[in-house]
């Protein structure tokens, strides 16, 4: 077995130098390493949920430093230490029913404590504030040790021990059902295609998206025939492979330039576009250049659908995004560098370079101009996004800074 | 014994590479960066720290050239340290360079070094290069991508076995004024075949005031085409195959990699080497030569051309930084009063304190620095635990670590402080003056950097050092430098050669300043009028052109050049035929081939024809009274050609009849109309008066000659002394002298009548 450092620098540094890119790419690889984590992790006899969310953690932090644009992998990391938190609580039941039995007078409170919060969060539950199930965990060691001093010794360490193997086993049976989910998810989202394209529409999309691939595939194969206007989302230019590869498919692709949107917004039934990250809001962040095509689609009522998997879904709230959030790429892929090695000489006083290329890689659009979300769980309204992470992740393991007290 | 040696290893080497070719494929990528750039255009910084280290951007350089090594898919890099070797190995050691998986980093440590090829002939004899290799050397930053580049190198190699090294290039325009890059190098000059991008020229170091470089002519002859460039940038990133490094063994004399290696193979036609090129286009690639390329770089890394090795990125270990509006990166725990103001495409370094109502813009700020208020910073450098004290100012300098700025000093355009100075309160710092704690070395303790001294500004500054004599002075100087920076101030103002102050400004880390380059537009505006004078000069004197097309080319530089060219070209094809007994129809072709390509009349041709006729008349009698002609070389005056005997002008009016004779038909086929004749005859009598006064006696007789001959009808001759009636008495010499002939035709047409 390779050393776990070692994989978790190898790929921090391949995060840190660009070199893995892209939601799902970023996605898979994270949940494969975290699942390797908690399969090597040690544990201590006692509090074995609570250290493995520490070391998941840790890992996930190193990871999330080393490119903190790629929101997908502090995603999978956050919904990682949701399944243990979660895993965690059925043993925890048992242990607490079992306690009940032994010392009742202490663990009433407990049981107490958790029923409240059992019933908070089941009505709380819309608020983004899940079951703060760390908090009925950390009341456990305290009461174990209490109980300990009283009650028989070996029936709880056995069981501890026990239900520590379980939780594991369980553990990687989730996360391996995880990183199947990601694998899955194009089919799951390609599987709404049927629905969501009628007969001879017109689809718009910019840049190009697996997802939207598979999408779009999905419906030509179960022989809907429509067309695909298809922006080529310069800088990259990414639209071209798009175009070629539904070319090979034999469905109907007409290029036109991003300028052109507008023009042919008109024209078009129904936007589908793929996105880098979905934010707690409900918004997106997405390749530059959709947000001026969200706002023609608005403009002429069509239809503007994301096609999103789980692992995009973000906690995070756009604030200060384009400081946060987005990532200056080169230059060079806007304009060829000798071309304009004149303009910006900066050898002579006179003409100090005024010439400056600045090629962000995101746009964020805002929720009020997203119709749908399409994801591997169903569609969804982009109001709706805050309760599909209050699914997904723990409100503990939200970063510091999106807490709405700080 | 030597060429046996070398035979020898020659063969050693092409075994070893020959073992087994498809392994070469396999084989893991490796890599040689040179951490000394061995010269001394980056003193006296590298007299306390090596080049590789000194922070670009707030990474020490070395970092971007290990990245790129890295992503480029190299697996092994040997590091070669020389200058400071310690300083670079603890530094390595200490970073993650070394804990890499799949990319190894060896450092390898010499101090008896002084040259690039010193030290690839050290690694040759370690034998630790198995194959294709990467030479770079440790100030190179780039991004591009060298699959394409060995997969070219490899596909070259398999074909052609001499062709050793791939040089990376990109296209740069040198600017017309200063004649240099804007990395602040000297034009480079290189001939490229197009189609096999096979390097055939090279030069870095052209005669700008000549305005001229040699080609061999050979180059020209043996290549089917070649283009010339002076827009390409030299990258200094090799793809070198093993015999490389033989080649330096080899040839023991070859130090600088591009001055002796590059051009040594260049000129060796024996071994047969060959060098080819690639040219990158989008990527990023340049090398920190000097203090100009080290602000250029910065700038184009702020700017995020080397993408991803910018500030926000950490590729090696680097702070984490944040880019913000504007081009701004910020790293952690700044201390920035609100009333600074820190402008756009500025860099500023962890825990940096900056005051009220500084201002800072375009410029990169090290870690731990504090910045007072009311100070002004633009376009400078200032590495990391710098303390610059209120209203100080720093335009376009580098200030290098610990150094300690107090209140009021003044940094002109072009300062480099190195490590640890002190300026002294209220202290104006000269332009372009580099201040150190060390003393300027003299010649006797220069070895103290190891360094190369065929470097021209190397050598200039040895000479100019060696006028600071040393020994007993060093105390006085001292006691004498110390005052220069103010009170409180700590360090040594180096003196700069007279020499070296006419071209400090060129790789300062200044921009050039707008009157300098007035300057030398004007300067150059001079230099053209002047090679345009030469020109003319050296048409009239120049041995037998015609100033025919003068009147008329005046208005047109261009045209008139035409002119002259095609002459010559008529002329050259004229001697040629005359020589090889080339038929007449065959000439009268190539003529009416050169007339189509220079665009030109009938009447210009028979012109030209004409004067090479009449100059082949002169050459022939040449042959037989040398003595003569060499006593009288050229017809400078009038009296010489007066003094000519009589049987020489005899000699040469019966060889301007037998040439007439035999190239009649040649001469003929131009002669359509009578404009043409006239043209002749225009053209003889120039010829007459300017380049060939040897005919001036004799004009008359070869009118008649031509007369005879057919090849001028008496309409033209007759028109000709009608248009000559009005001119002025000097320009009727000629109509005088066959005045005669003449009246003679005037008669005969009467009488015909």
């Amino acid at each position: 077995m390779p050393d776990i450092q070692a994989l978790v620098s190898d790929l921090a540094s391949k995060l840190r130098k660009r070199r893995v890119q892209g939601s799902y790419e970023t996605a898979r690889l994270t949940a494969e390493l975290l699942c390797a984590v908690i399969l090597q992790h040690k544990e201590p006899t006692t509090n074995g949920a609570a250290s493995l969310i520490e070391a998941v953690r840790r890992v996930g932090e190193q990871l999330i430093a080393a490119n903190p644009v790629e929101l997908a992998v502090g995603n999978i990391v956050r919904h990682v230490l949701h399944i243990i938190r979660e895993e965690d609580l059925s043993p925890l039941t048992d242990i607490v029913g079992e306690l009940k039995l032994s010392a009742e007078d202490d663990v009433e409170d407990i049981a107490e404590d958790e029923n409240s919060q059992k019933s908070s969060a089941t009505t709380d539950g819309c608020l983004l504030k899940p079951p703060l199930l760390l908090a009925v965990f950390e009341h456990l060691p305290d009461s174990a040790t209490a109980c300990q001093t009283f009650s028989s010794e070996n029936i709880f360490a056995g069981k501890a021990d026990k239900s520590a193997k379980k939780l594991k086993s369980e553990l990687i049976k989730a996360v391996n059902e995880l990183i199947e989910d990601i694998n899955t998810c194009r089919e799951g989202i390609a599987e709404q295609a049927m629905e969501l394209i009628h007969q001879n529409e017109v689809i718009l999309t910019l840049g190009h998206s697996k997802f939207v691939k598979e999408f779009l595939c999905a419906a030509k194969e179960k022989k809907r025939s429509f067309e695909v206007f298809i922006a080529d989302g310069a800088p990259k230019f990414e639209g071209h492979i798009l175009a070629k590869e539904l070319d090979k498919k034999g469905l109907k692709a007409i290029v036109i330039t991003d300028s052109a949107v507008f023009a042919m917004i008109s024209r078009v039934n129904m936007v589908i576009v793929g996105v880098h990250a979905v934010m707690a809001n409900g918004g997106v962040i997405a390749p530059a250049g959709l947000h001026v095509l969200a706002l023609a689609a608005k403009k002429h009522d069509v239809p503007f659908v994301v096609v999103a998997s789980t692992h995009e879904l973000c906690s995070l709230y756009p604030h200060n995004l384009e400081v946060l959030l987005n990532e200056m790429r080169c230059p060079s892929e806007l304009l060829n560098f000798e071309e304009f090695s004149d303009c910006i000489d900066y050898g002579i006083a006179s003409s100090s370079s005024l010439l400056h290329v600045v090629n962000p890689a995101f746009d964020y659009v805002p929720p009020e101009l997203i119709s749908l979300f399409v994801t591997d769980i169903g569609g969804y309204s982009p109001s709706y996004i805050y309760r599909l992470i209050a699914d997904y992740y723990s409100s503990e393991d939200l970063p510091p800074q999106q807490k709405p007290a700080s | 014994m030597g060429a046996q040696k070398k035979r020898a290893a020659a063969a050693a080497a092409a075994a070893r590479v020959s073992e087994d070719p498809d392994d070469l494929a396999r084989q893991p990528l490796q890599a040689i960066l040179l951490a000394d750039s061995f010269t001394t255009k980056f003193r006296p910084i590298t007299l306390e720290r090596p080049k590789v280290l000194l922070p670009l951007v707030n990474v020490p350089m070395i970092n971007y050239t290990l990245a790129w090594l890295e992503a480029a898919g190299v697996a092994e890099v040997f590091v070669f340290c020389c200058a400071h070797s310690k300083q670079v190995i603890d530094y390595l050691e200490n970073s993650e360079w070394f804990s890499q998986p799949n990319f190894t980093v060896k450092t390898i440590e010499s101090h008896n070094i002084i040259s690039a090829g010193d030290a690839l002939r050290l690694i040759y004899e370690q034998n630790v290069i198995h194959g294709d290799f990467v030479l770079i050397s440790g100030d190179t930053v780039s991004n591009m991508s060298l699959t394409q580049a060995l997969q070219e190198h490899k596909e070259r190699k398999k074909k052609d076995n001499n062709a050793v090294m791939t040089m990376i290039i990109k296209k740069s325009k040198p600017s017309p004024i200063t004649r240099q890059s804007r990395l602040g190098t000297d034009e480079l000059f290189m001939a490229i075949d197009p189609n096999t991008k096979q390097l055939l020229y090279y030069e870095d170091k052209a005669d700008h005031s000549k305005g001229t470089i040699c080609l061999d002519k050979m180059l020209l002859a043996e290549n089917p085409s070649i283009s010339l460039h002076n827009d390409k940038q030299d990258c200094y990133i090799d793809i070198c195959s093993p015999e490389v490094l033989s080649l330096f063994t080899d040839n023991f004399d070859y130090q600088h990699l591009r001055r002796h290696f590059v051009k040594g193979l260049l000129l060796d036609d024996i071994m047969g080497y060959k060098i080819f090129t690639h040219e990158i286009h989008s990527s990023y690639a340049a090398r920190i030569d000097n203090y100009r390329s080290y602000d250029i770089v910065s700038k184009d890394i702020i700017q995020r051309w080397t993408y991803p090795y910018v500030p926000d990125v950490k590729f090696c270990g680097n702070r984490a930084t944040k880019l913000e509006r504007r081009g701004m990166y910020r790293a952690l725990e700044i201390e920035q009063s609100r009333s600074a103001q820190v402008g756009s495409f500025t860099v500023i370094g962890y825990g940096t304190k900056i005051g009220s109502n500084s201002k800072i813009s375009d410029s990169v700020i090290g870690e731990g620095c504090t910045i007072g208020s009311n100070v002004l910073i633009e376009g400078s450098y200032i590495w990391d635990n710098v303390i610059i004290e209120d209203g100080c100012e720093l335009r376009h300098v580098i200030v290098c670590d610990g150094v300690i700025m107090k209140a009021g000093a003044v940094l002109k355009p072009g300062v480099v402080l190195s490590f640890k100075v002190v300026i002294g309160e209220r202290f104006v710092v000269p332009a372009y003056s580099k201040v150190s704690l060390l003393q300027q070395p003299t010649v006797h303790d220069s070895d103290e950097e190891l360094e190369y001294a065929d470097n021209s500004s190397g050598t200039v500054e040895f000479s100019c050092t060696a006028d600071q004599s040393n020994g007993e002075m060093t105390s006085e100087s001292s006691e004498a430098h110390k005052p220069k920076l103010g009170t409180g101030g700590v360090g040594y103002i180096w003196s700069i050669c007279e020499g070296g102050q006419e071209e400090e400004w060129r790789h300062s880390v200044a921009p050039i300043p707008e009157d300098k380059l007035t300057e030398l537009s004007e300067a150059m505006d001079d230099d053209q009028e002047l090679v345009t004078q030469d020109r003319t000069a050296l048409s009239t004197s120049g041995e037998l052109i015609s100033d025919s097309n003068a009147s008329e080319g005046d208005d047109n530089e261009d045209s008139k050049d035409d002119s002259v060219y095609f002459e010559k070209e008529v002329e050259a094809t004229f001697l040629r035929a005359v020589e090889e007994n080339v038929k007449v129809d065959h000439v009268i072709l190539e003529v009416n081939s050169l007339r189509l390509s220079y665009n030109m009349t009938s009447a210009d041709c028979a012109g030209a024809v004409f004067y090479s006729m009449m100059k082949l008349a002169i050459k022939t009698p040449h042959s037989s009274a040398i003595g003569l002609l060499t006593l009288y070389p050229s017809p400078f005056s009038m009296v010489a050609s007066n003094a000519y005997p009589i049987y020489l002008s005899g000699e040469l009016q019966q060889n301007t009849a037998n040439i007439i004779t035999t190239w009649q038909k040649l001469l003929k086929s131009y002669l359509l109309e009578i404009d043409e004749e006239i043209e002749i005859i225009l053209k003889f009598e120039e010829m007459c008066l300017e380049s060939a006064k040897e005919f001036s006696p004799l004009f008359a007789r070869i009118l008649h000659i031509l007369y005879d001959k057919d090849i001028l009808q008496e309409d033209a001759i007759l028109r000709w002394a009608d248009e000559k009636e009005g001119a002025d008495e000097s320009d009727k010499v000629f109509v005088r002298q066959s005045e005669k002939f003449i009246q003679w035709l005037r008669e005969a047409s009467e009488e015909e009548d």
